[in-house]
């Protein structure tokens, strides 16, 4: 037994790079075989590691091994066999200098460009932004089918037919996307997109698993470590993107404990913020103002920025807050904009002008689904003291709760409202009179 | 002390097959911690090594017959080690820990013929 992995997400990652690289070298219609050399690759690392250790270099290893998969099952297919010595030249030259470090900053430039053009490949406008993140997920963070469908509460048939439509028009493409091609600018904008709904999902996301969420939240991460490191993706509204991830994961320490629980803002226990992430964050929310766009990301990392800096709950400046939310509004006008704007609105001026700002929401009918709408109307009634409204909403906020830690988050609450009702309180808001009857 | 032949086999249609890169990667961490424990408990005589899928088999005549089947079943043989136990109570015992049980595969135990 010699060297141990580099990391415990050593496999996905590396399942990213080798899936991107060798579809650069074989075509993008080849994906498929290119996923399947892939596969095979890591099976088989898992058999000869396991008797002989892992080698000293072991991203150099996967990408050998996975080169001459490749060339053999082209050669078994027959099919565009005059590829197959161009690859091995290829992978060797690259190969070669794949040194064992797994940092961004680490791995060969052709290689990193192998995943940014996947990246930007994935993001094509005939893919809806649904099924880009889910091919962002399967081909660059190496989740399988199964794993993406648990992140999205799917099913893994719907999954899987909305993966395998996204890889037809993939391979319509034949190639990966030139970095340097003329619409680079708008395919930055959907790829912008992607990361930014991937980290979304990690953070406020449906998973049942927090441990899936965490690795949603990271794998974004590392994307937008990418397009930051590559000059013409590292726009301002890039490192505006990057700055907001940066900042809101710097809470997660914070805001889900060690038993997936959730904590919310204001009670958050402020010294268990990341403060390395957010001092970084700060450095790219200055580098993304130096342009003279303010995107979406701009105000979103400008909001996280501000509730990072404040040294306590009470000291969050909340006006400020509220006029950022109300630009964002204008910018991308959306109901769980709104809704966080009301929340920031009742901490400014009180439950009521906060119930009155959620009630004027429009298109509220969007957020039906979404267990946060009954919650923050539960937590003003309960702040104005109508106990018994509030318990209602955070019944129905329970109901349409995705994940354990969004019940057990509700079930403190609507216990705290059994708390303040005393016993002999009526069982339902919604029937007051059952009692009586 | 006896010794003991483990091959590993996995059915070649084993519906556990492939797994995500995660499944994979945790999968190496548990044969490298049950190698390791073999180790230090003294139960390893020989790590053995890991088998290529394929080859021939060789019958009088010089007839080889390639890719298989070799035997009744239709396994593929990831590997092999030689394991010291008492007696084939305690090598099944030993076994029962393997990884490969965990994704579908088995462990055939065969004692080694004494002198």
């Amino acid at each position: 037994m010699t060297a141990a992995l580099p990391d415990e997400h050593f496999f996905r990652r590396e399942s990213g790079r080798l899936v991107s690289t060798l579809t650069r070298m074989l075509g993008v219609h080849q994906l498929a075989l290119a996923e399947d050399a892939v596969q095979e690759t890591l099976a088989a690392a898992v058999e000869v590691w396991a008797f002989r250790g892992v080698p000293d270099n072991p991203s150099a290893w996967l990408m050998t091994a996975a080169r001459n998969r490749a060339i053999s099952q082209q050669r078994r297919e027959r099919t565009a066999r005059r590829f197959a010595p161009e690859i091995g030249r290829q992978v060797d030259a690259e190969g070669a200098d794949a040194g064992p470090g797994t940092a961004v900053a680490h791995l060969p430039p052709a290689l990193r460009d192998d995943e940014l053009r996947m990246m930007f490949t994935c993001c094509h406008p005939d893919i809806p932004e649904d099924a880009q993140v889910a091919l962002v997920l399967s081909l660059l963070g190496g989740f399988s089918a199964r794993e993406v469908a648990g992140a999205f509460l799917v099913s893994l048939a719907a999954m899987e037919k909305r993966l395998s439509r996204a890889k037809k028009v993939l391979a319509g493409t034949r190639e990966l996307f030139e970095l340097g091609a003329r619409d680079f600018e708008t395919r930055l904008t959907a790829v912008q997109r992607a990361v930014y709904l991937l980290f979304n999902e990690g953070y406020h996301g449906a998973s049942p698993d927090s441990a899936v969420r965490l690795d949603l939240c990271r794998e974004a991460m590392r994307l937008v470590a990418l397009l930051v490191e590559h000059t013409p993706a590292a726009t301002p509204t890039t490192q505006a993107l990057a700055a907001l991830m940066a900042l809101d994961a710097a809470r997660l320490p914070a805001r889900v404990d060690e038993a997936g629980d959730l904590t919310e803002l204001s009670r958050q226990d402020r010294t268990r913020w990341d403060g390395r992430l957010i001092a970084h964050g700060l450095e790219l929310l200055e580098a993304s103002a130096r342009g003279d766009v303010v995107s979406e990301y701009h105000l979103e990392a400008a909001i996280a920025a501000s509730h990072a800096l404040a040294p306590s709950a009470d000291e969050t400046p909340w006006a400020d807050i509220v006029e950022l939310y109300d630009t964002l509004l204008r910018i991308r006008p959306s109901p769980v904009v709104a809704l966080n704007r009301a929340v920031a609105v009742a901490e400014q001026l009180g439950p009521e002008r906060g119930l009155e700002a959620l009630r004027s929401i429009p298109d509220a009918q969007r957020l039906a689904a979404y267990p946060f709408y009954p919650a923050a109307l539960g937590e003003l009634e309960l702040r104005t003291g109508h106990v018994l409204e509030a318990r209602g909403h955070f019944r129905a906020a329970h109901r349409l709760a995705r994940n354990g830690a969004e019940r057990t988050f509700l079930d403190r609450r609507l216990a705290e409202c059994e708390r303040r009702l005393g016993p002999g309180a009526p069982k339902a808001a919604s029937r007051p009179s059952a009692r009586t009857r | 002390m006896s010794e003991f032949l483990y091959l590993y086999r996995l059915p070649a249609d084993s519906a556990e097959l492939p797994g995500s890169p995660q499944n994979m990667q945790q999968r190496l961490q548990k044969w490298t911690a049950w190698f390791k424990e073999l180790e230090s408990r003294g139960h390893l005589s020989a790590l053995g090594h890991p088998l290529e899928n394929g080859g021939a088999v060789v019958t009088e005549g010089g007839r080889a017959v390639h890719d298989g089947p070799y035997a009744e079943s239709k396994d593929i043989v990831l590997g092999y080690s030689v394991v010291k136990a008492k007696d084939l109570a305690e090598a099944r015992t030993l076994a029962g820990d393997c990884p490969v049980l965990g994704y579908g595969g088995m462990v055939e135990v065969r004692p080694i013929r004494q002198m």
